[in-house]
C-alpha cells in the first residue's frame, strides 16, 4: 500500500485535490498536460455570482500548489500507462520536450519578448496571439516557458539547414537568455511513478462552433465562444480586459448572447445541459455593460436555469438593475451582413420572430468531455457514459468514486458543473482518498498487533 | 437503357423547359432519361400522417414501376425527390405497412431502387470533372447564385444528399461549368412552399427576401433545382425589370430582377446545346440578357467591348 496519490489534470477541480491532500500530510503527484496549471479557470474573467477576479482568487492556490512540499508538479507531462491495482499503481508519464532547461531558467520573460514569431494561442481561444516560446499566461505556475516545435524557426529549419551544413535560422532565444537555458536538442523524457490511488481532474472543452453551420461553422470572425469572451473580458487578457471585436477591433455597440449553442440539442449537438452557460451569460453581458455603458446586450434562451446560492438574484440584477435584454427562443441562424452580424432567432414570448444587427455574437457552446477521453477510460480502465464523461461508481451516492477501485473522479471530466460544485466533488475524492489511506494504516497497526 | 426517370405533374405541365432541358443535358452528358411507363402523380407532399398507409400508396406504386425498369431511378422535380426519397425511408421503417400496401396494390415492391435526383447522379456517376471536361461555353463571368431552399436537403437524415446547413451541390455544379459562385446567406432559406396556394403573400414576402439578399452578395442569377422554389423566387419580382435595364432605370425607381434558373438550363448553356425551348422565355426575370441569343453562349465582357467599338 503505497499512501500516495497521484491527480490527473491540474484545473481547479485537480489543485482543490491536491492540495487537500497534501494539507493532510501525504504526498501527492500532480499531472498536468498543459506547460502550466489553472485550467480553464484561469482563463475567465470574473466569476459568477460574485464577479470576484477569477486570476485573484485562483493565483493564491496555484502558488500554494507550485511550492507545497508535499506536491510534486509534473507540468507538461501526460499519462501513458496505468498498471498495478488499488495500492499500487504503476503510472508511465510521458513530458513533452520543453527546449527550456527549468532548473536553470529564472522565467525573466527575455526570450517572450525576444521571439519574433507570433501564433494562434489556444489558451487565448483565437482572440489574441501567443510567441513561439511562451507561458499561458504572465501569472503561470510554474512561470517557466516552453518552445512550441511547429511555430519555432530554430526547430523547424534545423533538418533542411544541418543538411547544407549551415546553423538552423533565428535562436534568438538561445542567443538572448541571460541564463543559457534554451536546450534545442531537448526530448520527451519518460518517468515511473508509484501510487496507492488516483484522482482523474481532467476537465472538459468546448464544443466547436464548426459543428454548428447555422451560427457559421465558426466561419464569421464576430461570432466567438464564450471562452472566448472570457478572454476579451479579462484584464490578463489579449486586449487587457477592453471589448474589442476580433475582426476590426472596434468596440462592439450591440452583442448578442446565444445560449444552449449545441446543448440540449440531441440532432445537431449534446443532449444534456451544460448547466454554466446560464450564468456566465448573464455575468458576461453584465460585464460587457460596465465596460460599454451605452452597449445593447441581447440573450436568447430557451430557459434561465440558476439553481445555485444567490444564482436567481444574479439573474434578476442583470435585467432589472443592468438591462440586459432578453429574449425566450432560439436562434435559427446566424450571419455576416456587411460589418454587421445578423442574428435571426424567434421571441415565443411575443410570438414575433426577431432580427437583430449586432456588432458581436457570443456562443455559449455546449461542454464537452475532453475529445480523448475514451482513451484516458481505456488506459485507467474505468467507465465512460453515452455522452464520453467519466461513470461514477453511484451518482447518488459516491460521485466521486469511478467504477475501478483505487480510481477517483472529480470535475466536468463526470459531466457539467461550476466552480463551486467543481470544488465540492474535489474535497470529495481527496476526503475518499484520505479515507482509504487511514483504512490501510489502520489495517497494518491491526496486523502489527496480531 | 437510359435511367429510369420520373418527370412529375409539375415538369409535365407548367415547368416543361426545365424537363426538357433535363432531358437534354442528361443525353448529352452520356446518361439519357427514360421516362417511367405509366406514372402517375407522387403525391405532391410526403405523408406526415404515418398510420395512414393510403397517403403511401402513390409513391410505392411509383418505386415499383422505378423497381422494374432498373436499379437507380432519377428524378428532377425536387419535390417528387424528397417524397419518393422519405416515402422509401418510411416504408424501410415500417415493414408492416409495406406488406399491407403491397396486399392493396398488387404490385410488389421489395426496396431494391436507388432513387437519386440528377444532380446526384451528375455528382457521383458523371463527376464534377467529367463535367467540367464536357463544358463548350464556359459560363465565365456570370456571377451565379446558387438557391437550395429546404426539400431538397432536409430531413438530412433521410434525404442524405449534401449537408443541410451549408451545401455545396450546386455551387459546384455551377463551379464546374464555369460560373462564379456567389455565397449568400439566405441560401437554404424556406421560400414559403406551398404558401403559395394558400397565403400567398408568405412566400412573396420570404422570395423577395431571397431575391434582394442574392442581389445584394452580387449576384446576376439564381440558379435552382425545384419549381416550387423557381415560382416562388420569380414571382415575385414580376414587376421588376430585367437585368438589361441597367443603372439609369435603377434611377427612375425601377428594381432590378435577378432571373431565377434550373442548373440544367445552365448546363444546356455552357454545353452549347442546339437551341430548342427550354422555358427561358418564359419566365417572370428575362434572362436573356446574360446570353447571346444566336449562340446560346455567355456574352464575354471583351466581346461586348469589340461590339460597342464597333
Amino acid at each position: 500500500m503505497i499512501p500516495r496519490v497521484m491527480v490527473i489534470g491540474g484545473g481547479i477541480a485537480g489543485m482543490q485535490a491536491a492540495l487537500d491532500v497534501a494539507n493532510s500530510g501525504y504526498e501527492v503527484v500532480l499531472v498536468e498536460r498543459l506547460p502550466s496549471i489553472g485550467g480553464h479557470m484561469a482563463q475567465l474573467s470574473e466569476t459568477f455570482p460574485t464577479l470576484d477576479c477569477a486570476q485573484c482568487i485562483m493565483t493564491p492556490r496555484t502558488v500554494e500548489v507550485g511550492h507545497h512540499d508535499n506536491i510534486q508538479l509534473m507540468t507538461y507531462s501526460e499519462v501513458e500507462s496505468v498498471e498495478g491495482e488499488a495500492g499500487a499503481f504503476r503510472v508511465r508519464l510521458r513530458r513533452e520536450p520543453t527546449y527550456v532547461d527549468w532548473d536553470v531558467c529564472t522565467g525573466c520573460g527575455l526570450c517572450q519578448q525576444k521571439c519574433p514569431f507570433k501564433v494562434e494561442s489556444d489558451f487565448e481561444r483565437g482572440v489574441g496571439p501567443r510567441k513561439a516560446i511562451y507561458t499561458l499566461s504572465p501569472q503561470a505556475v510554474p512561470n517557466k516557458p516552453v518552445i512550441d516545435p511547429d511555430a519555432c524557426k530554430w526547430l523547424l529549419s534545423r533538418a533542411e539547414r544541418e543538411a547544407q551544413g549551415k546553423r538552423p535560422q533565428c535562436g534568438a532565444c538561445a542567443k538572448l537568455c541571460p541564463t543559457e537555458s534554451i536546450r534545442f536538442d531537448d526530448e520527451p523524457l519518460y518517468f515511473e511513478e508509484e501510487v496507492g490511488a488516483i484522482i482523474l481532474a481532467t476537465g472538459y472543452d468546448l464544443m466547436s462552433p464548426a459543428r454548428l453551420p447555422e451560427y457559421g461553422g465558426g466561419t464569421i470572425p464576430d461570432v466567438i465562444d464564450g471562452l472566448a469572451f472570457e478572454r476579451l473580458l479579462a484584464s490578463s487578457g489579449p486586449t487587457a480586459g477592453a471589448v474589442q471585436r476580433p475582426s476590426d477591433g472596434r468596440e462592439p455597440e450591440t452583442i448578442v448572447f446565444v445560449q444552449c449553442a449545441g446543448s440540449r440539442d440531441p440532432e445537431r449537438g449534446a443532449p444534456y445541459c451544460s448547466k454554466i452557460c446560464c450564468m456566465y451569460t448573464a455575468k458576461q453581458a453584465m460585464l460587457y455593460k460596465h465596460r460599454v455603458h451605452h452597449g445593447h446586450a441581447h440573450v436568447f434562451y430557451i430557459d434561465i436555469r440558476a439553481g445555485g446560492k444567490r444564482y436567481e438574484e444574479f439573474i434578476r440584477r442583470g435585467i432589472e438593475e443592468e438591462g440586459t435584454l432578453y429574449h425566450r427562443g432560439k436562434v435559427s441562424k446566424i450571419y455576416r451582413d456587411g460589418d454587421k452580424v445578423v442574428v435571426r432567432g424567434a421571441d415565443t414570448l411575443s410570438g414575433e420572430q426577431v432580427e437583430i444587427a449586432a456588432d458581436l455574437v457570443v456562443l455559449a457552446m455546449a461542454v464537452l468531455p475532453r475529445a480523448d477521453a475514451p482513451d484516458i477510460a481505456g488506459r485507467l480502465g474505468i467507465e465512460i457514459d453515452e455522452n464520453g464523461f467519466f461513470v461514477s461508481r453511484d451518482d447518488e451516492f459516491d460521485p466521486a468514486v469511478s467504477t475501478r477501485p483505487g480510481v477517483y473522479l472529480a470535475g466536468v471530466a463526470t459531466g457539467p458543473k461550476d466552480i463551486p460544485e467543481t470544488v465540492g466533488q474535489a474535497s470529495g475524492a481527496a476526503g475518499k482518498v484520505l479515507g482509504l489511506f487511514r483504512q490501510w494504516q489502520a489495517q497494518r497497526q491491526l496486523e502489527g498487533v496480531l | 437503357m437510359g435511367i429510369p426517370y420520373f418527370p412529375g405533374c409539375t415538369l409535365s405541365t407548367t415547368a416543361t423547359g426545365y424537363d426538357r432541358s433535363g432531358r437534354a443535358v442528361a443525353a448529352a452528358l452520356g446518361m439519357p432519361l427514360d421516362e417511367i411507363e405509366g406514372w402517375q402523380c407522387c403525391g405532391a407532399t410526403f405523408p406526415l400522417t404515418t398510420d395512414n398507409s393510403m397517403a403511401f400508396v402513390a409513391p410505392t406504386r411509383i418505386l415499383t414501376q422505378a423497381e422494374h425498369a432498373g436499379d437507380t431511378m432519377t428524378t428532377l422535380c425536387t419535390v417528387c425527390y424528397h417524397v419518393l426519397k422519405r416515402s422509401q425511408a418510411a416504408l424501410d421503417r415500417d415493414p408492416e405497412m409495406l406488406e399491407r400496401i403491397n396486399w392493396f396494390t398488387e404490385q410488389p415492391y421489395t426496396g431494391q431502387v436507388r432513387v437519386t435526383h440528377l444532380l446526384e447522379m451528375l455528382r457521383d456517376e458523371l463527376t464534377w470533372e467529367g463535367l467540367r471536361e464536357a463544358v463548350k461555353r464556359p459560363l465565365e463571368g456570370l456571377h451565379v447564385a446558387p438557391y437550395y431552399g429546404c426539400l431538397l436537403l432536409r430531413p438530412a437524415d433521410e434525404m442524405q444528399l449534401d449537408d443541410p446547413e451549408r451545401p455545396t451541390i450546386l455551387a459546384d455544379c455551377m463551379k464546374a461549368l464555369g460560373a462564379e459562385v456567389i455565397d449568400f446567406p439566405y441560401a437554404v432559406e424556406c421560400c414559403g412552399s406551398y404558401l403559395a396556394v394558400e397565403k400567398a403573400e408568405v412566400p412573396e414576402r420570404l422570395g423577395k427576401q431571397i431575391v434582394e439578399s442574392a442581389k445584394d452578395s452580387g449576384a446576376d442569377c439564381i440558379v435552382t433545382a425545384c419549381p416550387l422554389c423557381q415560382f416562388n423566387l420569380d414571382h415575385p419580382q414580376r414587376d421588376y425589370h430585367p437585368p438589361y435595364v441597367g443603372d439609369a432605370a435603377e434611377s427612375l425607381g425601377l428594381i432590378r430582377g435577378v432571373p431565377v434558373l434550373y442548373f440544367t438550363q445552365l448546363i444546356a448553356v455552357a454545353l452549347d446545346l442546339p437551341r430548342p425551348d427550354w422555358g427561358m422565355d418564359g419566365l417572370y426575370v428575362d434572362p436573356m440578357p446574360f446570353f447571346d441569343e444566336d449562340a446560346w453562349g455567355v456574352v464575354r465582357e471583351d466581346e461586348e467591348e469589340e461590339e460597342a467599338a464597333l
